[in-house]
């Protein structure tokens, strides 16, 4: 049609010349080529996967926590299955015929040509002799495999575990190939990149009887395996079996943190389990028996269980009372056994009244802060209750609430902080005010927290007004820094000046003398500052949480303690904060008494065990 | 008029007969890779061939459908197809599944949905619709840029997807403006800058940099006679460099030359702008304008290869450019590929019977790398097949195309031949190790719905058009 219609020849002569390379390359590869060509025999090639060891994890004081035992698995690919001595077979590995037939039948389900596992885990005796013996069955192969072993009894839910991949890694993730292992939950899957390190290749070449003659081409297309990385977490493996031991007890959880760097010391979730029960070939089995059981010990409680925070977080709503300058250190209010206003009474207990802030804390006294909530929700800075409300939420989030606050755990949960937007649905906008919400004042009602955001939230006091977001990876080999985000400090949106009367609040909470909630956390020469709480929970007994950190200067601790089920916080959480305060400073504990009252529980014992996760709880005004 | 009326007389059987023999031996090939135990049926939909026959049996009705509509309705709907297609790219991107490592799928109850397959026959229409509308030009500089943002609009969404292998696709269709009568000159500038990309990737960047440096002193000295900035300003600044080059290669110092010549180089060219600005000499700010431009890509390139790439798609580039002799490494892919391509020898081990390409060796065996099945188990004889079926077709496209009285047909018909070109070019060239892994199908052969109802979508409107050709005009 013009000039250009010439350059259609451009096209066909590329093509055909692209063609022309191609057949040639291609007769080269396989015509002319001999390191490519492969004996007519399917079998003169074997390919060798060879699994890496898994990376190491040491804990802050460099102890050992999980290392690796061998363990072998028979493969077998039926296609090359020939016969072969059943009786000797079967003799070694103490099966039956019919079993062998079985085991055989299923590898030939999943494929003809694609090696499967015939039989797991057998002890490293067998697989010696087998390994002398291999070539007698061909289409059988050993396969070494790496498992886990743990120094201490403890600590599973943080270390998590590993297990076979499933179908829907397998599809989503072309590393993984049937039977290989991965990190299924906690540090196991948050660094399975780091920890697993890189499957290598051996391609060998074999004569017809099946025995491996030598490497292919010198190993030229061998891939060389890269082992797995150590790290070191910042768990206190020896802080974390004190602490699994003083919950044997009880049913709930305990997360300390170190404040300045956000590291996280222990995370108990009770009851647990011994992560040595979960290797081995029977994973699968005892998962779903630890499923089955109602306490559910396999249930992450310091991440995933949400319980209204209680008094603790009385704290709050005095910082951003501070903070919003409706309530100043001198700030009194009179208490006569309860909060009454248009019908609505939230009890109190016995304490001297008036009572300043400080005492306020010290007593945590429900009518000082119904009317704090209420200065703050009537501040006439601000246009209405709705816009008082967000402003209060605002300062809330910035302690990391109703989000999740990004540590290195897969299931973290958020908790949940009320939006103004879920009340103008729940009462229609405009008709709700203070009171409405008035739980909140004392941490009850749709206030949800989990033990690691209570944590958090300690260590932010314990700091003056930041946080470091809590993690457990310390080092990572080969890696120079940890990621990023653990280094970058988080402000609260409270001023650091706030923080000082409520510490003293905390600190006469434990050591201010008779009418102090808390006096049982007393340690001889550490100033330990502490906040009881009482989570409600409407499907049984009230849990029972203590806050604390110590020294009150510097702080080297911040813990959050809950016990499900056992009532008021000063009587089994506040026990238990001060021993694992002492025990953290002092190496030892002397006070045998406090142990033995914690080691022994409750004599009530657990009469009622509802699997109470406190997920639902809902609040009304009652006593906090 | 009963030509114009008979679609079997009209329509291209030669072009319908290498589809067909495409998709039935890639199926054989995909049973073959797949094929899990003895007794599996062929129509097991669990199984990916089970699936793909399902695929071939949807494509037919694609074509039928395709065939029914007037031929008008492709032109007419380009656009609104081509808008459509966008928001789904948009919608993937927001909504879509990720699947090693890309988000381009949609998950609809069991099937898996790729749009940025589809993309590819919609980006033609509207290319084609664009091109053939009255009064365009690819003169015009505002043409040009809504060509070029008809073809890079689904070629980003894609990249940030990221599918790397999809966006390199696209530059296929500036094949098609080449034909249209796009510069000739432009085209060589590219392949020149893709050449010198290469370079770039292969030698030192200082080296690169002295070496444009000399192109241009030696068309000063012979085009432009500026004695004075070629004695004055080039050679003693060559001969540092030159010293330093030395004292870092033969006594181990290790001078930071890369930073030193690019700050000389920026010096001597202000000096040698300002002597080109007052010799009023447009020669001279041409090549000085050259020299720039050149430069600055070469720093960009190496500034994109050390920064925007993944490490494994630089890893790719380098193996590829024989850079890092790896087989253990990044190369293992292609090594395996080509140990099993290599072991079909010439005749090959026959139907069924291979083994390197079973599932474990070769990645992708059934998707990306089924050309190693047909080197394992056809041997030379079914690989030459494949490539000449392909050629065959391409250059049969290219008649068809040729043949076309609407301009909207032709344009269509090369967008479709280019994109077919370079997608077997790369597909075929990374298999037996001519070019980098980049992960795109071989049409119509591939395991994959997305990629067979897309390439059968593009092919058969194409046949749809040509057989209609008697009527369209424009």
């Amino acid at each position: 049609m013009n000039l250009f219609d010439n350059r259609r020849y451009v096209f066909i002569v590329f093509t055909v010349l692209i063609g022309l390379v191609f057949i040639v390359r291609l007769f080269f590869v396989q015509v002319v080529e001999s390191s490519y060509k492969v004996s007519a025999l399917n079998n003169s090639q074997s390919h060798v996967v060879v699994y890496p060891a898994r990376g190491l994890i040491y804990d802050r004081n460099d102890e050992l926590i999980v290392s690796n035992q061998a363990a072998y698995d028979i493969m077998v690919v039926p296609n090359n299955v020939r016969a072969f001595d059943t009786t000797w077979f079967c003799n070694i590995l103490d099966i039956t015929k019919q079993n062998l037939e079985e085991r055989l039948q299923r590898a030939k389900n999943y494929s003809w040509r694609v090696r499967s596992v015939f039989m797991k885990q057998v002890s490293f005796d067998v697989a010696a002799i087998l390994q002398e013996k291999m070539y007698r069955f061909p289409g059988f192969s050993l396969q070494s495999r790496t498992l886990r072993k743990y120094a201490r009894p403890v600590a599973s839910h943080l270390l998590g575990y590993i297990g076979e991949v499933d179908k829907r890694i397998l599809e989503e993730n072309a590393y993984y190939a049937m039977g290989d292992y991965i990190g299924v939950i906690g540090i196991e899957k948050s660094y399975e990149n780091i920890l697993r390190g890189e499957k290598g290749l051996q391609i060998f070449l074999k004569d017809v009887h099946n025995r491996i003659i030598g490497s292919y081409e010198e190993g030229k297309y061998d891939k060389p395996v890269k082992v797995g990385r150590n790290m070191t977490i910042s768990l206190d493996a020896d802080l974390q079996e004190y602490g699994e031991k003083l919950m044997q007890e009880f049913v709930g959880s305990i997360v300390a943190i170190e404040p300045a760097s956000g590291e996280i010391l222990t995370m108990v979730s009770s009851p647990t389990v011994d992560p040595n029960m979960l290797i081995g070939r029977n994973l699968g089995e005892t998962i779903r028996k630890l499923s089955a059981d109602t306490l559910n010990p396999l249930f992450n409680r310091a991440l995933m269980a949400q319980y209204p925070p209680g008094s603790t977080f009385k704290t709050i709503n005095a910082l951003i009372g501070l903070q919003e300058g409706v309530l100043h250190t001198t700030t009194s209010y009179y208490c006569d056994y309860g909060y009454y206003y248009r019908g609505v009474h939230v009890r109190c207990h016995t304490h001297r009244a008036p009572l300043n802030l400080v005492e306020s804390i010290q007593h945590s006294c429900n009518t000082y802060y119904c009317n704090v909530f209420r200065r703050i929700m009537e501040d006439p800075d601000y246009e209405n209750t709705e816009e008082a409300f967000n402003h209060w939420r605002d300062h809330v989030a910035s302690f990391g609430f109703g989000e999740k606050l990004g540590s290195d755990f897969t299931n973290e949960l958020k908790g949940n902080i009320p939006t103004a937007a879920y009340y103008d649905r729940y009462y229609t906008s405009g008709h709700w005010n203070f009171l409405t919400i008035i739980s909140m004042a004392i941490g009850q009602g749709e206030l949800l927290i989990t033990p690691l955001q209570m944590a958090n939230m300690t260590a932010t006091i314990a700091n003056r007004g930041w946080f470091y977001t809590p993690h457990l990876a310390k080092e990572i080999e080969g890696e120079p820094n940890i990621d990023p985000k653990y280094k970058e400090k988080h402000y609260t949106t409270i001023d650091a000046a706030h923080y000082e009367p409520i510490v003293e609040g905390m600190d006469l909470a434990v050591n201010g003398g008779p009418g102090s909630t808390a006096r049982i956390a007393k340690i001889q020469d550490i100033t330990v500052c502490g906040k009881t709480g009482t989570a409600e929970n409407p499907h049984g007994e009230d849990h029972s949480i203590f806050i604390a950190f110590a020294p009150k200067d510097n702080p080297q601790i911040a813990l959050a303690v809950y016990v499900e089920n056992e009532g008021f916080g000063g009587t089994w959480a506040a026990p238990i904060a001060s021993l694992m305060i002492e025990h953290y400073l002092k190496g030892e504990t002397n006070r045998t008494w406090l142990e033995q009252y914690v080691l022994n529980g409750n004599t009530k014992k657990k009469k009622n065990e509802e699997a109470a996760q406190g997920t639902e709880d809902t609040g009304n005004e009652e006593e906090g | 008029m009963t030509r114009r009326n008979n679609i079997y007389a009209n329509v291209d059987w030669i072009s319908i007969l290498i589809w067909m023999l495409l998709i039935v031996f890639g199926w054989m090939n995909i049973y073959s890779a797949n094929i899990m135990n003895g007794d599996g049926t062929i129509l097991d939909f669990s199984q990916r061939y089970g699936k793909q026959m399902l695929w071939i049996g949807v494509s037919v009705v694609l074509i039928v459908i395709v065939f029914i509509l007037d031929a008008k309705f492709f032109p007419f709907f380009a656009y609104p197809l081509y808008g459509l297609m966008v928001m789904m790219l948009i919608a993937v991107f927001l909504f879509g599944k990720e699947i090693n490592g890309a988000k381009s799928w949609f998950v609809l109850g069991g099937f898996q949905f790729q749009p940025s397959e589809f993309a590819k026959p919609f980006t033609a229409l509207a290319l084609a619709r664009l091109l053939s509308s009255h009064g365009f030009t690819l003169k015009s500089k505002r043409s040009l840029v809504l060509a070029g943002m008809i073809i890079f609009t689904p070629a980003l969404l894609i990249l940030v997807q990221p599918d790397m292998g999809s966006t390199l696709v696209y530059f296929a269709f500036l094949l098609v403006l080449y034909r249209e009568g796009f510069s000739q000159n432009t085209m060589i500038l590219g392949a020149s800058l893709a050449v010198l990309f290469i370079i770039t990737l292969l030698t030192d960047k200082s080296l690169i940099v002295l070496g444009i440096w000399l192109v241009a002193l030696f068309l000063f000295r012979f085009n432009v006679g500026g004695k004075k900035v070629v004695t004055g300003i080039f050679i003693p600044g060559i001969a540092i460099f030159g010293l330093l080059f030395a004292a870092n290669y033969f006594s181990g110092m290790k001078f930071p030359i890369y930073h030193v010549t690019l700050a000389a180089f920026a010096g001597a060219s202000i000096a040698s702008l300002v002597a080109a600005l007052k010799s009023r000499q447009p020669a001279m700010l041409k090549i000085l304008v050259g020299m720039f431009v050149t430069v600055l890509f070469v720093v960009s390139v190496d500034y994109a290869m050390n920064n925007l790439l993944k490490e494994h798609q630089q890893q790719r580039i380098y193996v590829t450019l024989g850079m890092e002799d790896d087989p253990q490494g990044v190369g293992y892919n292609v090594n395996q590929s080509k140990i099993a391509i290599g072991s079909g020898g010439f005749a090959g081990k026959g139907f069924l019977k291979g083994t390197q390409t079973k599932l474990q060796f070769v990645p992708e065996q059934s998707t990306d790398f089924i050309f190693c099945t047909v080197g394992e188990e056809w041997g030379f004889i079914g690989t030459s097949l494949v490539v000449i079926l392909f050629v065959v077709l391409i250059t049969r496209l290219v008649i068809l195309a040729e043949r076309q009285r609407s301009h909207f047909s032709r344009i269509y018909g090369y967008g479709l031949l280019a994109v077919l070109f370079v997608h077997f070019t790369v597909n075929v060239g990374m298999t037996i190790g001519l070019l980098p892994v980049i992960g795109i199908p071989l049409p119509f052969f591939s395991y994959g719905g997305s990629s067979l109802l897309a390439f059968t979508l593009f092919l058969f409107i194409f046949l749809k058009l040509d057989s209609n050709r008697l009527e369209l005009l424009r």
